[in-house]
């Protein structure tokens, strides 16, 4: 297959990372070697690029304005609704909710649509492998309606216990909110098959896309979720900014979050109508140049097409798991057959925090601690791991760096 | 015989211990060095109350008061945590209560390990010097004599 798509199948990551002037910098006058990337990716030019210009030249409130920066805003600002919605194969724009992150989505959620259909003895289900986000507001939901929260377990690879998730759904369950890549272990969760599930009983499911909107096809409308929250900084994009979708019929009758402006249509002191979607969910002025610049993020991500930069990670996670497993007392923590991107170890007599602190003197960034995943930990019997997650600027250099500073540690704390 | 070094020379004798080393490997290998010697703590004292829980690693941190001195112990899961707190032993340990809540702390900035004064690591040496202020106040008030000076 000698076709123009074949050929444009070849990544030179070398001119990928010249986009990323932040891999330029040294840390402890060494080269950066940054593999932290399910905490945050690093920004692409185009991005830097689209805040200094919206700054520089159509800086302006949007909305309500009818002079010329403010339209120009405004109209940009919409631009990366539409470019979301196609992102993540919406069925229409009003379903594209811009937040601060996927905390946020999540709260929303919990707040206008739990607070109003989550009533005593409903159930909620969720898993053991959530980050805090997707665990603390059900349980502040479920204190206050006397509401129940079930646990999906986890097996020894990091993987969620399927037939106990369908023990537990049955007519009282309301809804079921699931993170869809985990962000301590990688394991790709197969929440498709168990959004069909939750709707033959009459639930609700939320995805918890944090992680998984940068590496895997998002289709909400195929996954036929109610509910997706991601964040546009670790899909290289702005921090600050974040998209929940819902579907529109679900939205249209849930009471607003918060309320200020923006989300009105009129106001008296007797009574205030409120704007229609998205707006009904967006009070104040957002976060304009952020929400302008995640276009420009997406648009990196489309251009080299997520099939490549899944194929590339792939890469780097298979030869990370292979290098790393060679280290004396190594021991990695989650092996789910579907796993992407993130690999969490944790190495015999060495504190997570110690290898951490010993890897950055080496310029090299990882994550080390329980990952707001406290529960999981506790699964596996550990305080923590130290993670490391790759992005599509990694390189199996990198990873070689990575391997002898692990050895130094080894060495160092033996 | 040399009289014991106060405060700020002791301070002061770490931070020329440190000027010997060149490079960012040198020094945590020294500190882990400390925090490998540092004497396990009396387990009487491996209590929840004195377990100061960090987002990444535990530090247990606890003070006896002797003769108007407070004299201290401690441990962690993490070695150079533990390191860095056999530093802070080294300085106040044996002092009085006004010794110990006038201590400025400046060789922790000038040894270069201002990072783990960062404000958001919550075992980090900033709240471990607090905790050892607090006990020191704690002894100052219950104590008389030492609260007259």
């Amino acid at each position: 297959m000698n076709s123009p798509l074949t050929k444009s199948k070849f990544l030179d990551i070398n001119v990928i990372r010249q986009e990323f002037p932040i891999l330029n910098r040294e840390v402890k006058g060494r080269p950066l070697i940054y593999l932290d990337n399910a905490a945050t990716t690093q920004k692409p030019q185009q991005v830097l690029d689209a805040l200094t210009h919206y700054y520089t030249n159509y800086n302006a409130n949007i909305h309500r304005g009818i002079h010329t920066l403010a339209e120009e805003a405004t109209a940009a600002f919409e631009h990366t609704r539409d470019a979301v919605k196609s992102f993540i194969g919406a069925g229409s724009r009003e379903e594209i909710i811009f937040t601060r992150g996927t905390t946020e989505g999540i709260n929303l959620v919990a707040y206008s649509w739990g607070r109003k259909n989550i009533q005593a003895n409903d159930e909620i289900i969720i898993s053991n492998m959530e980050h805090h986000s997707n665990i603390v507001p059900w349980q502040l939901l479920c204190e206050e309606k006397g509401a129940i929260l079930k646990v999906i377990p986890i097996n020894e690879n990091g993987e969620l216990v399927l037939d106990e998730y369908n023990k537990m759904l049955g007519p009282k369950t309301k809804l079921v909110s699931i993170v869809h890549v985990s962000n301590a272990l990688g394991t790709v969760n197969p929440v498709k098959q168990m959004i069909a599930d939750a709707h033959a009983v009459g639930a609700l499911f939320m995805v918890d896309g944090a992680q998984s909107a940068v590496h895997l096809d998002i289709n909400v409308t195929d996954l036929d979720c109610d509910f997706f929250a991601f964040s546009a900084h670790k899909l290289y994009g702005p921090t600050g900014v974040g998209v929940l979708y819902g579907k529109k019929a679900l939205l249209e009758v849930m009471p607003p979050f918060q309320a200020g402006g923006e989300m009105i249509k009129e106001v008296t002191m007797q009574k205030t109508t409120f704007n229609d979607l998205p707006y009904k969910f967006e009070a104040g002025t957002p976060n304009i140049a952020d929400v302008i610049a995640f276009k420009s993020a997406i648009h990196f991500v489309q251009s080299i097409g997520k099939e490549k930069i899944r194929r590339h990670e792939r890469d780097l996670m298979d030869y990370g798991q292979q290098e790393l497993e060679k280290i004396p007392g190594l021991r990695i923590i989650g092996k789910a057959k579907e796993k992407v991107s993130v690999i969490s170890f944790v190495i015999e007599n060495a504190h997570p925090q110690d290898i951490g602190i010993l890897l950055d003197n080496r310029g090299i960034a990882v994550r080390t601690g329980h990952h707001c995943a406290q529960p999981l930990m506790d699964h596996f019997c550990i305080p923590g791991t130290a993670r490391v997650s790759f992005a599509i600027y990694n390189t199996r250099y990198e990873i070689d760096e990575l391997v002898k500073g692990l050895l130094r540690v080894v060495k160092i704390l033996s | 015989m040399n009289p014991e070094p106060n405060i700020v020379e002791t301070e002061q004798e770490i931070v020329s211990e440190f000027d010997l080393f060149d490079s960012w490997d040198d020094k945590y290998e020294y500190i882990i060095d400390l925090g490998k010697k540092l004497p396990p703590l009396d387990p009487k004292y491996k209590t929840d109350e004195n377990r100061v829980r960090g987002c990444q690693s535990s530090v247990w941190l606890a003070a006896d008061y002797k003769d108007g001195k407070l004299f201290f112990q401690a441990d962690s899961d993490a070695v150079i945590v533990k390191g860095l707190i056999s530093m802070l032993i080294r300085v106040l340990n044996k002092r009085t209560p006004d010794e110990i809540l006038d201590a400025k702390m400046d060789f922790i900035r000038e040894i270069g390990m201002t990072t783990h004064l960062a404000q958001t690591r919550s075992n980090g040496l900033l709240s471990m010097i607090k905790q050892m202020k607090h006990y020191a106040l704690a002894y100052k008030i219950k104590d008389p004599v030492a609260s007259k000076n």
